[in-house]
């Protein structure tokens, strides 16, 4: 991993080289996604684009013109003139001009993109470190959407896995966002913890996600396809490793997701019995999705800023004591129990997980009800 | 008719004070100058091997050398010491040198309060670097340190927090004295309107400084009181809004933007005109339009904040405000060119320097209208684009102004001339290595690569090589600056005469005085005739 991929420095040089023929296979250029509002954000970007060429063209045409016919070899008694009113007026009222020809498109698009009124669905989007977590309220839907498990194995410390192997490294998720096409979605956004910003380039825009905040934003996206996006603010150690996923299908195709989602959840509800593999499977995924960047899939945390877990004296000793640290929170570690997105079976499992799993072996199943009685 | 300072030094023999003790309790402008000078220089070098840890864990995807939080302290210490450590400190030495000579002042007008502004810095320098190596590392925050996530680092934050007090109170007290030295001690005869541009940019710095320093000063205070003290300014659950965190930050921030670029413009308004050998073109329209950038600055900082959900009319407002930005910004890159315009050129390295600075600069510019655009900027905001963007702005800008100005007045300080072919191979290896460096990071941004991560989805590989190959370029040339500058110090190379550069007596009162110029006091009494002469 740490040896030098030459192929790819190869190519690297002979992209800086200007070797046309390779550009494109390489995106250089925002992206023409499957909105309206994508289509307007690129428009303003090209239009912006020439105009600066056009100045540009003017400016160091003027500056390399003199580079080159008034160097001292060839024009050695300068000139000496220092003002220029007529001049000077001319050089300010142009650039105001060109400045209103670009705010004038630019109020109107902006007006529009920001007017979420009339839409047809709503989706509520809330930023965790480092995860995603979608409602959809009308449907009573939600879920947590994190890094997909292969892209997460690869992406530690040297992890002996070739990035460019994975599948949409860094880009694919566990749960994608599934939403219909042609609907006016709005997207009310909001963070849990510390400040996210949803964006999918696709769409155009980003927004960022605030605690204390509703923000909005919509889309209504007019072609079914997989549509990847990242976090765009800092917001801690896995800022990087907060991967969006949108998977725009036909309302046919949505309402048959929405159906089966109801199904399954309701088989798991009626399944009443609580067991230890159950737990530990369900505890599993739990902890990858929400303790996992902070304590390490192996449980083994990050010296000096997130403690281990296996064979912690939080994980091994008074399982009361655990559980007031997960729902209560301490330190820099939220008050999970206060987060309604997270049911109290995840966290019965996620707590009965970490005390039998990483080598930590108390053989306590923690119930459901003991959440929930606590909460 | 009166005299420079080389009949001056005739009746009084004393030089420098001899020892180690002279640099600790100096007062003299042209010791607290070098002292700037060789400090910013330090702090480059540290921010800059700070980069370079960032671009060698970029250069592919994959974790392969620092844990993401280990990344994340480095982006926020590389910006805070560049900011604060580098690039402010060597403008301050550019003033303490040069701004009494440019103006017939004797000194600085407060020079004890020189010497305490100069020796927080070190400091406050050494509490910042020492955060890396306590419990839990540096703030990792971004140099932003916005909230809630800055109120997450452990026992950094008050020393972090500490640090960016002392190096506002130095930056406040530096500004103070230039203020002071331009509106009292200039010679009769230098008016307002007489005085070099770059003294002119300095004061409007001074002034930005003294506005907005305790602005950010008050904004990180709040985050201590939020942390230690239970108040809420900026928690939600109590009450407070993160986001008003954001507008204090940027109530400073972005006029410490300009805080960085104007001393450059002014270097450059001196560099242009003497390798041009004319006259600064329009020089009352340039003093203006510094002014008003300066104003300006003041009223579009949510401009960093179009996707924090601002009222519709309001970001309208922040639109339509940056956007005029461009207008004086124009008026002094065409007074630029204008200046060249039938000129005789000559291109020794601070002139290439400021050329250097036109290009990166006008690139900036542009990427800045194109970002001013409130809908487009919904795409560009916290990705790649903005950091090529700011780079271009504050190294192309900033740093080659830096440098235009370093190779313009050294041989006045030193009394040698640098090694001019090394200064030109220096300057052609740091705009290469600058463009590959910075240039890929445009296009990065517009394919989607977020800002601040410290790995990323395999279509983005190329273009970071590109960029560490670059940094690796940029970074490993300025210890060949190290090395023209040590060299000079050591008074190797050809004795430099007192104008220079051909004609430079016509740009500037500090071409009258001998090279190197006395170390006291240079002027006794001021010739006015000289010193209106360049007019």
């Amino acid at each position: 991993m740490i040896l030098f991929n030459l192929s790819r420095l190869f190519l690297a040089v002979a992209l800086s080289l200007g070797a046309a023929a390779a550009w494109a296979d390489y995106h250089v250029n925002i992206p023409v996604g499957p909105t309206e509002t994508s289509r307007m954000i690129y428009g303003f970007h090209m239009y912006a684009i020439w105009v600066c060429v056009g100045i540009g063209v003017v400016v160091f045409g003027v500056m390399f013109y003199s580079i080159i016919n008034h160097r001292k070899s060839k024009n050695p008694v300068p000139a000496s003139f220092h003002e220029n009113t007529k001049l000077e007026i001319i050089w300010t009222v142009i650039p105001v001009l060109i400045l209103i020809s670009l705010a004038i498109p630019a109020t109107k698009a902006l007006i529009k993109i920001e007017d979420t009124s009339g839409s047809d669905m709503t989706i509520k989007v809330t930023g965790y470190q480092w995860k995603w977590h979608y409602e959809y309220p009308e449907e009573g839907i939600k879920f947590f959407s994190s890094l997909d498990e292969e892209s997460n194995r690869a992406r530690q410390m040297n992890s002996g896995m070739d990035p460019e192997k994975v599948p949409n490294y860094l880009l694919n998720v566990d749960h994608p966002l599934v939403v219909p096409i042609n609907k006016k979605i709005r997207f009310m956004i909001t963070a849990a913890d510390v400040l996210h910003a949803w964006w999918v380039p696709a769409f155009g825009w980003k927004k960022d996600a605030i605690p204390g905040y509703i923000t909005a934003a919509w889309a209504t996206i007019e072609k079914p396809g997989l549509y990847r996006g990242q976090c765009a603010e800092l917001c801690g150690r896995d800022h990087g490793y907060m991967p969006i996923v949108v998977k725009a299908v036909t309302q046919e195709e949505y309402d048959a997701w929405v159906a089966q989602w109801k199904q399954s959840r309701g088989a798991a509800e009626a399944e009443g019995s609580w067991g230890m593999d159950q737990a530990m499977n369900m505890g599993k995924s739990a902890y990858n999705t929400h303790c996992a960047s902070c304590h390490k899939a192996d449980g083994s945390g990050i010296q000096g800023t997130f403690p281990a877990l296996a064979d912690s004296p939080v994980a091994t000793g008074d399982v009361d004591q655990m559980l007031a640290v997960v729902l209560e929170g301490k330190g820099m570690m939220p008050a999970f129990g206060q987060d309604e997105n997270i049911s109290d079976e995840s966290l019965a499992a996620v707590i009965t997980y970490v005390r039998n799993a990483f080598g930590n072996e108390s053989g306590d199943l923690v119930k459901p009800e003991a959440i929930a009685e606590l909460r | 008719m009166a005299t420079v300072a080389d009949t001056h030094d005739a009746h009084h023999e004393h030089g420098p004070a001899k020892g180690w003790l002279r640099w600790i309790t100096t007062t003299n402008h042209k010791d607290i100058g070098t002292l700037y000078l060789v400090f910013a220089m330090l702090m480059f070098l540290v921010g800059g091997a700070m980069a370079l840890i960032i671009r060698v864990e970029l250069y592919q995807p994959g974790l392969q050398w620092v844990d993401p939080h280990f990344f994340n302290q480095m982006t926020t210490l590389h910006a805070l010491i560049m900011v604060f450590g580098a690039v402010m400190p060597a403008f301050a030495g550019f003033a303490n040198w040069m701004i009494p000579p440019m103006i017939g002042a004797p000194d600085m007008a407060l020079p004890r309060m020189n010497n305490w502004s100069f020796w927080l810095l070190p400091f406050a320098g050494a509490l910042l670097s020492s955060t890396l190596f306590m419990d839990g590392g540096a703030v990792a925050a971004g140099w932003t340190l916005y909230p809630p996530l800055v109120l997450q680092m452990g026992n950094s934050l008050p020393f972090t927090i500490f640090s960016v007090h002392l190096l506002g109170m130095s930056s406040i007290m530096a500004a103070i004295n230039i203020i002071v030295t331009i509106f009292n001690l200039r010679a009769p005869g230098i008016t307002m309107m007489k005085m070099p541009m770059f003294c002119w940019a300095w004061l409007i710095t001074a002034f930005l400084l003294i506005l907005v320093m305790p602005v950010l000063a008050g904004a990180v205070t709040m985050l201590l009181t939020d942390k230690y003290f239970d108040t809420s300014f900026f928690n939600p659950a109590g009450g407070g809004d993160p986001v008003l965190f954001q507008h204090l930050f940027w109530f400073f921030g972005h006029p410490e933007v300009y805080i960085i670029i104007l001393p450059a413009f002014g270097i450059v308004s001196q560099v242009i005109p003497t390798f041009s050998r004319k006259p600064l073109f329009g020089k009352n329209s340039m003093v203006y339009a510094t002014a008003v950038i300066g104003f300006l600055s003041f009223i579009v900082w949510s401009h960093h904040q179009f996707t924090v959900g601002m009222p519709v009319p309001a970001e309208l407002y922040f639109m339509y405000a940056t956007m005029l930005i461009a207008v004086p910004t124009g008026v002094k890159v065409f007074n630029w060119l204008a200046t060249m315009w039938k000129g005789a050129l000559t291109f020794e390295t601070p002139m290439l320097h400021a050329l250097g600075f036109l290009v990166l600069f006008v690139l900036a510019g542009f990427t800045g209208i194109m970002m001013s655009q409130a809908p487009a900027d919904l795409y560009y905001h916290d990705n790649y684009f903005i950091v090529a963007h700011f780079h271009y702005a504050l190294v192309g800008g900033g740093v080659f102004g830096i440098f235009a100005g370093f190779f313009y007045w050294l041989p006045k300080w030193t009394g040698v001339k640098y090694d001019e072919r090394l200064g030109k191979f220096h300057f052609w290896l740091s705009f290469l290595g600058f463009n590959i460096l910075f240039m890929p990071q445009h296009f990065l941004g517009l394919a989607g690569m977020p800002r601040r991560i410290p790995d990323y989805a395999v279509q983005f590989t190329e273009f970071n090589q590109m960029s560490t190959v670059g940094a690796f370029i940029f970074g490993f040339t300025q210890l060949l600056l190290v090395y023209i500058a040590y060299k000079a110090i050591k008074g190797e190379g050809e004795k430099a005469g007192d104008e220079v550069w051909e004609g430079a007596k016509h740009h500037g009162l500090e071409w009258n005085l001998p090279s190197p110029m006395p170390y006291h006091h240079s002027f006794e009494k001021v010739n006015i005739s000289k010193a209106i002469e360049w007019e």
